[in-house]
């Protein structure tokens, strides 16, 4: 399995890396908080760390830590808008139930 | 489900914990908000897709206010009630309204607090009301957009701002809800949005031709920090004034009177900002109007002829650019990069000059209108804490010089106008009489030497000075200003730790119009103020050594012979006389003279003082301490 991305989503990715004018790619994550157990982050990539899943979509990298991957496999990242807000959204198939708000998740 | 954004590699933080900030860009004629999302700062649109609020309040007697667009598209019909422009009023008393001409068309009621107040229907209304109107739209637009409950915010105000629209503006977002990180001088702003803070070390200069007002600051770069080192400007002149220009053009041109009705002249004045707009990328666009005696009058504008009529427009700018550089005492060609700021830079014409001035092509990547909401935002940003790493440090400066009045309605200043903020500076002071017990500390702000031509800020008494003679008492007044801009006064006396302060929280009423007056006022001036000050000084030391020889006289008449009570009473006699007078050297010299002959004089007094003390004591009881 892996970890993919819309197109829209990867647009947003390349253009937020570009303008930022740094970086090697994408993290992915989970943490344990949140209301519902887990929550999810995103952030850019300056360094490695060791032992990470690296997929290649859209020619963009994405790192995944070993055990947030247990949580993550088969995630497509998706950027959205809603109203005025807009952002980027995981379809992760693992869950199972998330909290009202959808920022925290449980598998 | 909630939409993420990228965040800075071990930066991510807890649900519900984002801490989502904004920069604001309050500005005279259009508001904005932005963010920075996913690491890029962008504006926020409304629903309608549009990015600008148009900074105007409808007010009704039945419902609530209507901000933007809307108001702005009926502004014609209930004049009275929608109110535009209303950051020309931020700070400003009802009688500084009036002393500038009133030339709104709005209805002010009473004083309160010496704020200017607007009659509506919607009952009385102050200027700051009616911003926070603007401020809670764009705070509702925010959290729909980011989803959550702003931290904080930055606001971004014009570099002159003295402490009074600061205090206004920190209070119109304190009335809609928003917490302020910080107040952000526009330019520093600009700089920010175009990353000037990273490794662009050097001058920078900030040109914002906006639609009602020129501003240009010059900034300096240094180990990472901004200092702003000169602003100036010209608080009536905008974009509005080269659609004016053309719109006379035209009414000269079709032959209709200036006079017409008011409908003509709006629809000439419109057209003539479509074409001005069509000008920068067009060389030429067609004109065409109906005449009322039903012919039509067709012309092309030219883009010669539109910069032959805006020149003497841009002309004005440039030479507020010679003063601020002047100011700053840097030379065009010191200047790294010039940034342009506002809507109206996008005249080509514009462009070329302010090229020519500082001797390379300014900086124009970003969208004008939008460059101080982006860095507002980036800084906001950065305060709540979402980029720790960053170690960007702004630093602003007062405008004008902030001091205290002295004996004689003289005026010392304690910090010099364009120090950069935050900065407390002290500064000793004494008494003026013998047991004086309490001062009075009024703080002034502005460039003159006399009071009655500084601004007064603020007054408040120090109490329970031990009574010394005059002179020996220390009084120690700190001035603080913080980050915002805001002043703080306090003063101690040193020998008992006793202390008295005072939060300016400044009467509202100091204009733009009136700081650039008031700095023009020092320079047209500094001649006859020397002359003033020096005349002063010499009375009021002549006053203190009058006054405290009489007391001398009248105690101790009888260590004076005959015949040095002479000449001592005619050497006052002939400083009190001179003293009347307007020559300060005159006064200085009789001064000197009655300080010479009376000197014998003193030196018996001090004697015989210390000879009363010294009597029925014996001299351990003095080398044991007191």
């Amino acid at each position: 399995m892996s970890i993919t991305m819309t197109d829209a989503a990867a647009a947003r990715v390349t253009a937020f890396l570009q303008k930022r004018g740094k970086g090697v790619g994408l993290r992915l994550g989970t943490r344990t908080s949140g209301c519902s157990g887990l929550s999810y982050m995103i952030e850019f990539v300056d360094s490695p760390q060791e032992g990470d899943h690296v997929f290649e979509d859209h020619g963009i990298k994405v790192f995944v830590d070993p055990k947030s991957f247990l949580y993550l496999d088969g995630t497509e990242l998706d950027y959205a808008k809603e109203g005025l807000s807009e952002g980027f959204k995981f379809h992760n198939p693992n869950v199972k139930n998330s909290c009202g708000c959808g920022e925290s998740f449980h598998v | 489900m909630a939409l993420l954004q990228i965040v800075e590699p071990g930066q991510t933080t807890a649900p519900h914990q984002h801490r989502l900030a904004v920069g604001i860009d309050l500005g005279t004629t259009n508001s904005l908000v932005a963010t920075v999302r996913s690491g890029v700062a962008e504006t926020l649109p409304d629903a309608t897709g549009s990015h600008l609020l148009p900074s105007v309040v409808r007010y009704f007697a039945d419902q609530a206010p209507i901000v933007g667009q809307e108001a702005r598209d009926h502004a014609g019909e209930d004049p009275l009630n929608t109110i535009a422009s209303i950051k020309r009023l931020m700070g400003r008393g009802r009688c500084d309204v009036r002393r500038t001409g009133n030339h709104l068309p709005y209805a002010f009621a009473g004083c309160e607090e010496g704020m200017a107040i607007l009659k509506t229907a919607a009952g009385e209304v102050s200027p700051v009301e009616v911003s926070a109107e603007v401020l809670k739209v764009l705070k509702e637009r925010a959290e729909s957009a980011l989803g959550g409950e702003l931290v904080g915010v930055v606001i971004t105000v014009p570099a002159y701002f003295d402490d009074a629209q600061r205090q206004a503006t920190k209070d119109a977002a304190y009335l809609a809800g928003l917490k302020v990180l910080r107040l952000l001088n526009e330019p520093t702003a600009a700089a920010v949005a175009y990353g000037l803070d990273r490794g662009s070390e050097g001058i920078h200069a900030i040109y914002d031709l906006g639609g009602g007002t020129f501003d240009i600051s010059i900034l300096h770069l240094h180990q990472g920090v901004f200092e702003v080192m000169s602003t100036g400007g010209d608080s009536a002149l905008g974009g509005d004034d080269m659609d004016h220009a053309v719109a006379e053009w035209i009414l000269a041109e079709s032959g209709i009177a200036p006079s017409a009705d008011q409908q003509r002249v709006r629809q000439v004045i419109e057209m003539a900002r479509i074409a001005k707009e069509r000008l920068t990328v067009d060389e030429a666009v067609p004109l065409r109007l109906d005449l009322p005696d039903g012919t039509v009058w067709t012309e092309t504008l030219h883009r010669s002829t539109f910069d032959a009529l805006i020149d003497p427009l841009i002309a004005r700018t440039l030479h507020a650019c010679q003063r601020a550089l002047r100011d700053a005492d840097v030379t065009a060609s010191e200047v790294k990069n010039v940034v342009l700021v506002g809507g109206a830079t996008r005249v080509p014409r514009v462009r070329k000059k302010v090229a020519d001035l500082f001797g390379h092509e300014p900086i124009s990547d970003l969208d004008p209108d939008r460059v101080v909401a982006l860095g507002a935002a980036i800084q906001a940003n950065i305060l709540v804490g979402n980029k720790p790493d960053d170690e960007m440090l702004l630093l602003d400066v007062i405008p004008l010089s902030l001091g205290i009045e002295t004996m004689g309605g003289l005026v010392e200043k304690v910090i010099p106008r364009n120090t950069t903020i935050p900065v407390a500076r002290s500064q000793d002071f004494t008494t003026f009489k013998d047991g004086q017990s309490a001062m009075v500390i009024r703080v002034l702000q502005g460039e003159r030497e006399l009071v009655r031509d500084c601004r007064s800020l603020a007054r408040f008494e120090l109490r329970g000075i031990p009574p010394l003679v005059a002179g020996a008492a220390r009084i120690r007044v700190t001035f603080q200003v913080d980050a915002d801009g805001l002043l703080n006064v306090s003063a101690q006396e040193l020998s008992t730790g006793i202390r008295s302060s005072v939060q300016v929280k400044p009467s509202y009423g100091l204009t733009e119009a009136e700081i650039e007056r008031m700095l023009r006022d020092s320079m047209d001036h500094a001649r006859e103020d020397v002359d003033a000050r020096n005349l002063r000084e010499q009375q009021v030391d002549a006053d203190r050594v009058l006054d405290s020889l009489a007391h001398a006289l009248v105690a101790d008449a009888a260590l004076l012979s005959q015949s040095e009570r002479v000449v001592i009473d005619e050497a006052v006699a002939e400083l009190a006389s001179v003293r009347r007078g307007t020559d300060h050297r005159a006064i200085h010299a009789a001064r000197e003279h009655l300080e010479r002959v009376s000197q014998a004089f003193a030196a018996r007094r001090m004697n015989r003082s210390i000879q009363q003390v010294l009597t029925g004591h014996r001299l351990t009881e003095f080398s044991e301490g007191q």
